[in-house]
């Protein structure tokens, strides 16, 4: 009865096959209006951005933020790579840039290895408590870190690592363990049971079945994972400046120190250049990966 | 053989152990007994290392009637308000807008979206360089005409918030619209279908039926969101280092500056302890909602 009226309705409201749509219809300008304004919103920074890092001072002062360089200059890049100071070091911001890449990496590779061995072992291999262990920390998650940063700061001292490179990636690796843990849970749980359990009754163990079957099955989210901890890792300002010391500092916090420095002559082309800099990492990520991207946040976002 | 298994069994419990160490070591020392650690010293009068003399409420009452604490809780309240209420209105504006099977929809998405892969720190700078009075949209506007014209929100006690606001929502909207474009095509196509049918208009099918049916995105968006602002710290302090004197304060930053700068620990474990318990005002009741709901309905 329902289906019938439905069906009838529809063929008299609406032919089949796509109704022609006139282009500028008062609900097309609105929607395409709306999505070009906010479009010019999201876009302005970016503009601006690249715009001052390629004028020369001179040209600053004289004209607008957001007009194109009359003359390109490429010296502010040049300069926030290899001359900008912070405090008595004007070796630039390729330091911070360096220093960034060493936390990075190590960083990335220790927090996604133990999260996605912890997802497993939580999905195939539950014990006794670890879904309890697993709920505590996933609300760890939502702690705010200004709780935990002076305990991280004595374990770390009596570790012998506080204001190390190792230091920060151990704190890293900590703070990524939730959200990462739950990625890959989440994922492995979508995996069928059976393959699991074939591979046990053929006498595989825990390391291989991860190692040989598990892994190469799911390199999507482990794509996902990195994805997420480069551009978390990447963009940390506060655990850099509480647990490394300024010649460790990783570019985000150096980059502050550059621009928001009270002495000297403000550059605003070398600052915007420096910023830019910074920015380009988890920029290129973000389109090169495009949709998994998207997937990466979301999963980031809908904890529990 | 009974007995082998038994060893066998024991030996793959124990790799599965082995592997979440690092979890239990996490949870155990870092969250429970971290925020635990915290807390209790919050009761001492440490200064510039930890010391076990208790006093009481003693670093509460300070707290509360320091005036730099007080801007920076009214700050934050202000801020968060402001950035719920925005952001979670242009993310479902944007979604709406988006999901209307437009052309180049990958396009908008992915412009409104990049900033969000960017830092606060960048965002900060950024947007103080635009707001600069000298150079930015100020100075734009008058070398137009309107000789007189005034928006100079980073260096104005009373507009810095808003000038942070406009960051934060760059920084964050193109996120919660991906939330929820995801949450409204989660949505079953027969409901559209019977709208249609019922002769519901669009606006009105998206105000009375999807808007509630969307009720757990909008739920999980607004923890989300809340948990982000209470944290907030790095725009702050890339944007407008906490000024004009201490207009934009926010408790994060009087945290910091109490452990490592002022070396008043008690007075940071006491601040960071309040941090927390805004927290859990916001989260013990989603908690409740979410997973305490499910098992009694």
């Amino acid at each position: 009865m329902v289906d019938a009226t439905a069906v009838l309705t529809r063929t008299d409201a609406e032919p089949r096959g796509t109704k022609p749509k006139r282009a500028l219809s008062g609900r097309n300008i609105m929607i395409y209006g709306t999505l070009f304004v906010f479009s010019l919103y999201y876009l302005l920074p970016l503009w601006v951005m690249v715009m001052t890092s390629l004028k020369g001072m001179p040209e600053i002062r004289m004209g607008n933020i957001f007009a194109p360089p009359v003359e390109i200059t490429f010296e502010p890049w040049v300069k926030a790579w290899s001359q900008a100071c912070t405090g008595l070091n004007c070796d630039g911001l390729s330091r911070g840039f360096w220093n960034s890449v060493r936390i990075l990496i190590p960083s990335v590779i220790l927090s996604i290895v133990v999260a996605s061995v912890n997802g497993y072992a939580l999905t195939f291999w539950k014990f006794k408590g670890s879904d309890i262990f697993f709920t505590i920390l996933i609300f760890g998650a939502f702690i705010p870190y200004q709780v935990m940063l002076y305990p991280i700061v004595i374990l770390l001292r009596e570790m012998g690592l506080y204001g190390s490179l190792w230091g920060l990636v151990l704190v890293h690796t900590i703070f990524g363990m939730p959200i990462l843990t739950l990625l890959f849970r989440n994922y492995f749980s979508t995996i069928p049971e059976e393959l699991f359990k074939a591979a046990r009754v053929d006498g595989a163990g825990f390391w291989s079945i991860y190692a040989k079957i598990l892994m190469p099955m799911s390199l999507p989210i482990f794509v996902v994972a990195i994805i997420l901890q480069v551009t978390g890792i990447w963009n940390d300002f506060l655990f850099g400046v509480v647990y490394t010391k300024p010649d460790l500092y990783p570019m985000t916090v150096q980059l502050n120190n550059i621009v928001n420095s009270v002495q000297g002559v403000k550059e605003y082309n070398v600052n915007m250049a420096a910023t830019l800099l910074t920015g380009l990492v988890p920029l290129f990520i973000y389109f090169v990966s495009g949709k998994l991207f998207v997937r990466g946040i979301a999963a980031g976002a809908v904890k529990g | 053989m009974a007995e082998a298994r038994r060893v066998n069994r024991m030996w793959r419990n124990m790799n599965a152990k082995i592997a979440a160490i690092p979890m239990v070591l996490t949870t155990l020392v870092v969250f429970v007994g971290g925020t635990f650690w915290t807390v209790l010293y919050s009761f001492t009068d440490s200064k510039l290392l930890p010391r076990e003399r208790f006093i009481g409420f003693d670093q509460y009452e300070r707290l509360w009637s320091n005036s730099r604490w007080l801007t920076s809780i009214e700050n934050l309240m202000i801020y968060g308000v402001l950035s719920l209420v925005f952001t979670i209105s242009i993310g479902f504006l944007l979604a709406v807008a988006m999901d209307q099977k437009i052309r180049y929809e990958d396009t908008f998405r992915t412009i409104m979206l990049y900033p969000f892969a960017l830092s606060f720190i960048v965002t900060g700078l950024v947007w103080q360089w635009i707001l600069n009075p000298e150079f930015g949209i100020q100075s734009i506007v008058r070398s137009l005409g309107w000789e007189t014209f005034t928006f100079n929100p980073l260096n104005d006690p009373k507009l810095v918030l808003y000038g942070l606001l406009i960051a934060g929502l760059w920084q964050g909207t193109g996120f919660v619209m991906c939330l929820m474009l995801a949450g409204l095509r989660g949505i079953d196509e027969d409901i559209w279908k019977a709208a249609r049918v019922d002769g519901i208009p669009t606006w009105k099918t998206y105000l009375l039926i999807i808007l509630p049916m969307m009720r757990p995105v909008f739920i999980t968006t607004l923890v989300i969101v809340a948990a982000g602002i209470i944290k907030l710290y790095d725009l702050v302090v890339a944007q407008t280092s906490g000024g004009p004197g201490t207009a934009s304060q926010v408790p994060a930053m009087y945290v910091y500056d109490y452990m490592f700068q002022a070396q008043n620990l008690g007075q940071g474990f006491a601040a960071s302890t309040m941090m927390l318990l805004t927290v859990l005002i916001v989260l013990i009741p989603w908690a409740y909602l979410e997973f305490g709901g499910k098992k009694h309905g």
